[in-house]
């Protein structure tokens, strides 16, 4: 035999021969190297799974753990249990790691074998789950008020440094991302009224259009939906990371109720800022409106500031603010509550933080159909 | 056993999370100003007792007692006045990292107490020097290292100056090192501030430093196994499994080679 050969690939023969399967093993074993495929011996070793195998090299190259669980493979009967096997003329690293890897015997029940359910057995899983998920929203729903009650009557235990730092980070921080949106928001709505009002020679009437849609819906929306994306997912996340920290069962174990001094300056947070920066946001979407007005439609400022005036009545501007606070109770809420809910791990902080964006967005829009239900009713 | 000198009494306690059992009938006492020692194998489910020890979670059936008061079937308001007498080091430290280390020792101080701003700091300072960290007030957790983490929060469970001191694996994560400067930490507020202090652990060396009395926990039979001087059981227990835990599985090591010898 020479030295080198030509093509050292990974070979393996199988034979019965005296009551014991020989198994002849030779060339380079490497991952990712090309190997034999255990299916090819199938056939000889299922037709005698009592046999014992005797594992030989011949001319065995280099090897690494491909080769331990091609033979592993080989010695795993269907049931699990492993045969009898002589490895004695193998070299001594091959026979060290055979011993490992079937010292311990596997654990009944161990593996995870993917199961799949029925249709049937899913859809109840499913709702079962989602019953329960509601049922724990409706009990953070009601120690969030009992807490805030508490916090009414003075006895919340809270620090004021942190609650101010909170309204500092939810509305001052937040200023730049909403000047911008509601400009925006304001000036899109300005040119689609704009090409269409033009049309009647009725320009003018811009300035009604984005006055009261600012007032009534998109100054609160908008500013909603830059906070679920802004603080809610940090809340949700910061209160993830606290409960992964053991930071919430440290409050708790020194007798510090977390939603007292947790969710509770979060939603104060929100409240007192959420109808400012809502207001500040129904002004640049006027201002944005003006813009668009004067620019493109040659209106005067003037005229446009009084048809302004004119058209949004303070009625307007108050079921926006209301809005408003409805909307930061919302993301509030949404965001501690999945915070809290959150798991063990660093990617359930990130889910966490998703969550509480998709769910706050989704509670905002749908409060938002039933404001416009009420005061429809109410006739406002 | 002196029943006077007992500080904490578990009866009859069986946890579970929903079906699944993890340990029941748990029945044991803790004397004043001991150090106790709960070990197990991991998953036996030390931590968890724990958690129903500290209040943190509900036990399925059984009681905790602190000098006679059952804690669980307490009304809220007395659970937190029992609670006000538990100083607890989690695994992690748990330190809030919003705060820094003066903030996060003065918080159940500046709760609970009337203590002014000013008091309120030098005491913190006072706790971070007992253990060792003088001058790291202004600190925030993310700026210290593992070892000062863990002995921050220790500060911190010491902050109103408990009865008694719980620890969740103090030394995991430390160099020997530090976790022995930690065990030494531990028997010093023993002795001289007179504290009962429960310890998680499953660390030998820690074990035998600091270990007074102990409850083993075994995950196969699914209850306490053995109860005792942790040195004494390592050398008379007559139950192999704790003998072997104790002994860093020498014996089963040993038994392995006279078979092969054999």
């Amino acid at each position: 035999m020479t030295a080198v050969e030509e093509n050292n690939a990974a070979r393996c023969r199988c034979e019965s021969q005296d009551g014991r399967i020989r198994v002849t093993i030779g060339g380079d074993w490497l991952l990712g190297g090309p190997v034999p495929s255990v299916h090819q011996f199938e056939s000889v070793l299922q037709s005698s799974p009592d046999t014992p195998l005797l594992l030989q090299a011949d001319g065995l190259g280099r090897w690494d753990t491909s080769l331990i669980a091609f033979l592993g493979k080989l010695i795993d009967r269907p049931d699990g249990t492993p045969r009898t096997f002589d490895a004695s003329s193998m070299p001594e690293g091959v026979q060290g790691l055979l011993r490992l890897a079937f010292a311990v015997g596997e654990r009944s029940g161990a593996r995870r074998t993917e199961r799949r359910e029925g249709l049937l057995t899913r859809i109840g899983k499913a709702s079962i789950q989602s019953l329960d998920r509601a049922r724990e929203g409706l009990a953070f729903l009601g120690s969030a008020t009992m807490a805030f009650g508490k916090f009414l009557v003075g006895r919340a235990r809270y620090q004021r440094s942190e609650l101010l730092l909170l309204i500092q980070e939810t509305g001052a921080n937040a200023f730049g991302i909403v000047s911008l949106i509601s400009f925006l928001v304001g000036m899109i709505l300005a040119f689609v009224g704009a090409v269409q009002l033009a049309q009647f020679g009725a320009g003018i009437y811009v300035a009604n259009l984005v006055g009261l849609a600012m007032a009534r819906e998109m100054g609160a929306m908008m500013t909603a939906i830059i906070m679920a994306g802004r603080t809610g997912a940090a809340f949700a996340a910061q209160l993830g990371t606290m409960r992964v920290n053991e930071e919430i069962d440290a409050l708790s174990s020194m007798g510090i109720d977390p939603m007292e001094f947790l969710v509770v300056p979060r939603m104060l947070a929100l409240m007192v800022m959420m109808p400012l920066l809502a207001l500040y946001a129904n002004f640049m979407g006027m201002l944005g409106g003006m813009v668009v007005g004067v620019g493109m439609l040659d209106l005067g400022v003037f005229e446009y500031v009084e048809q302004t005036r004119r058209s949004v009545s303070l009625t307007q501007i108050n079921i926006g603010v209301i809005k408003a606070v409805v909307f930061g109770v919302l993301v509030a809420v949404a965001g501690c509550l999945r915070g809290m809910q959150c798991g063990n791990s660093s990617q359930a902080v990130g889910m966490a933080a998703t969550s509480a964006v998709v769910t706050s967005i989704v509670l905002i829009i749908v409060v938002d159909g039933l404001f416009a239900v009420v005061l429809n009713v109410l006739g406002l | 056993m002196n029943t006077a000198a007992e500080h904490i009494r578990v009866e009859n306690l069986t946890m579970a999370y929903g079906d699944f059992v993890i340990q029941k009938d748990l029945d044991f006492s803790v004397r004043r100003g001991d150090v106790f020692i709960i070990m197990g194998g991991s998953g036996c489910g030390k931590s968890t007792l724990l958690k129903i020890m500290i209040g943190l979670k509900a036990p399925s059936t059984g009681e905790v007692y602190y000098e006679g008061d059952p804690f669980w079937a307490s009304g809220l308001e007395h659970q937190e006045e029992l609670k006000r007498e538990f100083g607890i080091l989690f695994q992690s430290g748990a330190l809030f990292s919003s705060m820094t280390l003066a903030e996060n020792i003065g918080l159940p101080m500046q709760l609970y107490t009337d203590m002014d701003p000013a008091e309120i700091r030098e005491n913190a300072g006072l706790k971070l020097a007992l253990v060792g960290l003088r001058g790291f007030e202004d600190y925030y957790p993310n700026e210290i290292s593992g070892g000062m983490k863990k002995r921050a929060g220790l500060a911190r469970a010491l902050a109103l100056d408990p009865e008694i001191l719980f620890f969740d694996e103090p030394s995991a994560g430390l160099d020997p090192i530090s976790s022995r400067l930690l065990d030494e930490l531990i028997l010093e507020l023993r002795d001289a501030l007179g504290k009962t202090i429960v310890v998680v652990t499953h660390e030998l060396a820690s074990i035998f430093t600091i270990g007074d009395d102990c409850v083993f926990l075994d995950p196969d039979t699914k209850t306490m196994i053995a109860h005792g001087n942790p040195k004494k059981l390592r050398d008379e227990s007559p139950n192999e499994t704790v003998r072997n835990f104790l002994l860093r599985g020498e014996l089963e090591a040993q038994k392995e080679k006279r078979g092969q010898t054999g």
